[in-house]
C-alpha cells in the first residue's frame, strides 16, 4: 500500500502543518505526522475546499455551460470553456465545426497554455529556483526575482501578457471570455488583431527559447539533484494525434507505463469511464483516479507537461521538438520521472505553444468568417457529450448528459489536478522521506515539500469543483461581523 | 509639490482567495509590467504570490477574492479584517457570493449524497477528516462576516480596473472607476 499515507498510531505523533500551501492557485494544506525522533510517519496533501460545480450545473441550459464552468478556474478558464464546448458541440448536433472555428479555438487554447505556464513558472515558481528553496521566505516572491533578475522577470511578465492578449482577441476578455459556442465560435479574428499578435510572436518564440535555456542551465549546475528530487516511477497519460504527436486540443488518449510501454493508445476519450475509475478518500475533497486495468495501487498515473511530452512520440513544431529530444535524453532510454523536470517540460510547451500560435497566425484560414457548423437533426431522448482537452496542467475531462428540455441532467468533471492527485502525494512523501526524516523541521525544509507540489502546478481552484460529504456548520453572523449563533449537524441531518 | 511616492515607506498589500476561482488574482497579474511600478511603492504581505502565511500586524490594503463557504474562510477573513486598514471586496464572489453561491439553492446534504452515488466512484467514502474545515450551509458574500471598505464588481474586475483603483487609493484620491472599468461581467 502507499507508504506514509496512513500512520499506524496517529494519536502519539506530532502534527506539523503547511497551511496554506502558498504560491499555488487555490487552497490546500499539507500535514505531516512525526514521532519524537522526527521520523516521518504520515504525509498528506489535503484539498480543503468545496464548491459543488458538478451539482449546480445540473438544471442549467446546456448552451450556457461553456461560459459558466470557466468560473471553476480563473487561471485556465479557456480549458474549461473549450472542454465543455466540445461536449456541447456533440449535444447540439454539430459533429464537425468549420475549420476556421477549430483554428480559432486552438489559437485561444494555445494562448491559454502560454499564459498559464508563464504565470506558473515566473510568478509562482521561479523564486524557488532562482533565489533558493530555503532563501528568506519573506522575500521569496516574484518582486525579488524582478529586483535580482530584472530581464528574466520582465520577459516572463510579457510572455504571459501575450498569451492573455491572444485570449482576449479570440474570446473578448482576458479572463472568462465568451468566444466558443456549441457548434463553433461567435467571433472572427480581424486583420488588425492578427497583425498585432503577429508583430510580437517572433519575440515570444525567442523569449520562450531563452526560458528553456534558463531551466537547462539550472539543470546543468546540479543534474543529479534535479533528476532525483521527487523522482518515482509512474504511468503517464496524454492526448496524441493520429501520428503520435502531442495535441493540446484534440486526439486519442494514450497511457503508458513507467518505461513508456503502451497501455492503451488512440482511445476514443468518450470511453474514458471504461479505463479510468476514481476513488474517494476521507481526508481530501479531491478524488484519486486510476487506470482500471491496473487497479488502485498500481494504476495511478501522471498527467501534465512532463507526462504528456514524454508519452507522445514527438512535438509537431521544430524548435520544441529539438528541446524535447534533449530533455528525453536525461532518462537514458526511459522517460524521465523527476518532479522538477516538470518545469523543463512546461517551458518546452511554452515554446511549442508560441510556435503553434505563429503557425496559426500565418494561416490565411484564421481570418475566415464561416464560424458555425451546419447542425444535423437533434437526436431523440437523452443526449450525451464528452469533451476532453490537454489543459495546461494535463488531461481534462468534461462529461454531460442533457434532457429533452435541453437542461443539463448530469455532469462529471475530472480536472487535470485531480489526475495528478496521487502523484503529488507520492512526490511530497518522497521529499519528506529524503529531507525531513530525522531532521530539525525548518521553514526551508518544509518549503522543499511545497516546491514538489508546485512543480505539478496544481490548480486547487479547479480541484475544488467536486463535492465531498462532511458535516455542515451554520454560522449566523450580524452585519458587523459578530457571531450570533453556531449550529452544526452531521450528514444524517441531525442537529448537533 | 508632494514628495514622490517612492520616497515614502512602502505600503503593505495583502491578498487572499476565499471560495473563488483565482480569476481575480489572475486579473491582478493582468496589470502586467505595471506590477514593477507597484513594487516601487508597495510590497506584498500575505498573498498567494508570497510565502507569508499570516498577515503582519499592520497591513495597509487587503484585497479579498472569493466568497465565504467554510469555517476556514471565516477565520482567514477575520484575520484580514483585524490586520488591514482598508479591506476591499474584489470581484463578484466577494461582493455578492458570485457563482459559488449557486449552491445556496440546493440542499447541500442532499446533493452530496447524490454526487457520490451517481458518479462511478469505485469505493464510496465520506471525506470527513478533522483536517477538512467545516462547511457553511450557505455561501455568503464577505460583508456578511466583516466590515468592508470598498467593493470592486466584475467577474473578474479587469487588470485596468484594479490598477486604477490601487493607484487612486495609494495617491490618496477617492478611488473612481469610470464607465468601461466598472462592469459586472
Ligand atoms: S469574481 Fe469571478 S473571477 Fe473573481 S473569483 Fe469569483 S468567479 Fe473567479
Amino acid at each position: 500500500m502507499f507508504e506514509l499515507e496512513t500512520a499506524a498510531n496517529p494519536q502519539k505523533l506530532r502534527r506539523v502543518a503547511i497551511d496554506p500551501v502558498s504560491r499555488v492557485e487555490g487552497h490546500g494544506k499539507v500535514t505531516l505526522l512525526l514521532d519524537e525522533d522526527r521520523k516521518v510517519h504520515q504525509v498528506r496533501l489535503h484539498i480543503v475546499e468545496f464548491r459543488g460545480f458538478e451539482v449546480f450545473i445540473e438544471g442549467r441550459p446546456f448552451w450556457e455551460v461553456p461560459v459558466t464552468v470557466q468560473r471553476l478556474c480563473g487561471i485556465c478558464p479557456v480549458s474549461h470553456h473549450i472542454a465543455a464546448v466540445k461536449a456541447m458541440d456533440i449535444i447540439a448536433g454539430a459533429k464537425q465545426i468549420p475549420p476556421t472555428a477549430e483554428k480559432l479555438r486552438r489559437l485561444m487554447h494555445y494562448g491559454q497554455i502560454l499564459q498559464s505556464h508563464a504565470l506558473h513558472f515566473f510568478h509562482l515558481c521561479s523564486p524557488d529556483l532562482l533565489l533558493g528553496f530555503d532563501s528568506d521566505f519573506t522575500r521569496r516572491h516574484i518582486l525579488t526575482v524582478a529586483e535580482q533578475h530584472p530581464e528574466i522577470a520582465k520577459q516572463g511578465i510579457l510572455l504571459r501578457k501575450f498569451g492573455q492578449e491572444v485570449i482576449r482577441h479570440t474570446s473578448g476578455k482576458r479572463i472568462h471570455g465568451t468566444g466558443a459556442i456549441p457548434g463553433g465560435m461567435n467571433k472572427a479574428l480581424t486583420v488588425a488583431e492578427r497583425d498585432e499578435l503577429r508583430r510580437d510572436v517572433d519575440q515570444m518564440i525567442a523569449w520562450s527559447k531563452g526560458a528553456v535555456d534558463l531551466v537547462k542551465q539550472m539543470h546543468l549546475t546540479k543534474p543529479a539533484f534535479y533528476n532525483r528530487f521527487g523522482e518515482f516511477d509512474s504511468n503517464l497519460m496524454g492526448l496524441v494525434d493520429e501520428r503520435g504527436a502531442l495535441d493540446f486540443y484534440h486526439g486519442g488518449l494514450r497511457a503508458t507505463d513507467a518505461d513508456r510501454r503502451i497501455l492503451f493508445d488512440h482511445l476514443d476519450y468518450a470511453r474514458y469511464e471504461e479505463v479510468i475509475d476514481e476513488q474517494a478518500k476521507p481526508w481530501s475533497y479531491m478524488k484519486f483516479p486510476h487506470l482500471r486495468s491496473l487497479g488502485e495501487e498500481k494504476g495511478w498515473y501522471r498527467v501534465g507537461p512532463l507526462a504528456r511530452v514524454a508519452a507522445a512520440d514527438f512535438l509537431s513544431t521544430e524548435l520544441a521538438n529539438q528541446e524535447r529530444t534533449e530533455m528525453m535524453a536525461v532518462g537514458n532510454g526511459r522517460p524521465p520521472h523527476g518532479t522538477l523536470l516538470y518545469h523543463w517540460a512546461r517551458l518546452i510547451e511554452v515554446l511549442h505553444s508560441a510556435e503553434l500560435i505563429r503557425d496559426l497566425l500565418d494561416d490565411p484560414e484564421i481570418l475566415g468568417t464561416d464560424l458555425m457548423a451546419d447542425f444535423g437533426p437533434r437526436q431523440e431522448g437523452m443526449r450525451e457529450g464528452v469533451g476532453v482537452i490537454e489543459a495546461p496542467r494535463g488531461t481534462l475531462f468534461h462529461h454531460y448528459r442533457v434532457g429533452e428540455d435541453d437542461l443539463v441532467k448530469f455532469c462529471n468533471l475530472i480536472v487535470s489536478t485531480t489526475n495528478n492527485n496521487q502523484a503529488m502525494n507520492e512526490a511530497i512523501r518522497h521529499v519528506a522521506r529524503t529531507f525531513i526524516d530525522g531532521n530539525e523541521v525548518t521553514e526551508g525544509l518544509l518549503n522543499h515539500i511545497e516546491v514538489a507540489i508546485r512543480a505539478y502546478d496544481p490548480c486547487l481552484s479547479c480541484a475544488t469543483h467536486a463535492l465531498g460529504k462532511m458535516p455542515l456548520e451554520v454560522d449566523l453572523v450580524a452585519p458587523d461581523g459578530q457571531l450570533l449563533s453556531r449550529r452544526q449537524r452531521n450528514m444524517t441531518g441531525t442537529a448537533g | 509639490m508632494p514628495p514622490p511616492l517612492a520616497a515614502k515607506p512602502k505600503l503593505k498589500i495583502a491578498t487572499t482567495s476565499l471560495s473563488g476561482c483565482f480569476g481575480c488574482h489572475t486579473s491582478l497579474c493582468d496589470i502586467d509590467e505595471r506590477i514593477l511600478e507597484l513594487a516601487e511603492v508597495a510590497e506584498f504581505d500575505r498573498s498567494p504570490l508570497t510565502d507569508i502565511k499570516h498577515c503582519s500586524a499592520h497591513v495597509d490594503i487587503g484585497l479579498i477574492e472569493g466568497s465565504v463557504c467554510n469555517a476556514e474562510n471565516v477565520h482567514v477573513l477575520r484575520e484580514f479584517r483585524a490586520s488591514c486598514k482598508i479591506l476591499v471586496a474584489l470581484g463578484a464572489c466577494a461582493v455578492n457570493g458570485g457563482l459559488p453561491a449557486s449552491r445556496n439553492a440546493l440542499d447541500v446534504a442532499d446533493c452530496l449524497q447524490r454526487v457520490y452515488c451517481e458518479r462511478g466512484v469505485g469505493r464510496h467514502q465520506v471525506p470527513n477528516d478533522p483536517e477538512l474545515p467545516l462547511l457553511l450551509d450557505k455561501v455568503r458574500p464577505i460583508n456578511e462576516v466583516v466590515r468592508i471598505d470598498y467593493f470592486i464588481p466584475g467577474c473578474p474586475p479587469s487588470g485596468d480596473a484594479i490598477w486604477k483603483f490601487l493607484t487612486d487609493l495609494i495617491a490618496g484620491r477617492m478611488p473612481r472607476l469610470e464607465h468601461g472599468l466598472l462592469r459586472f461581467d
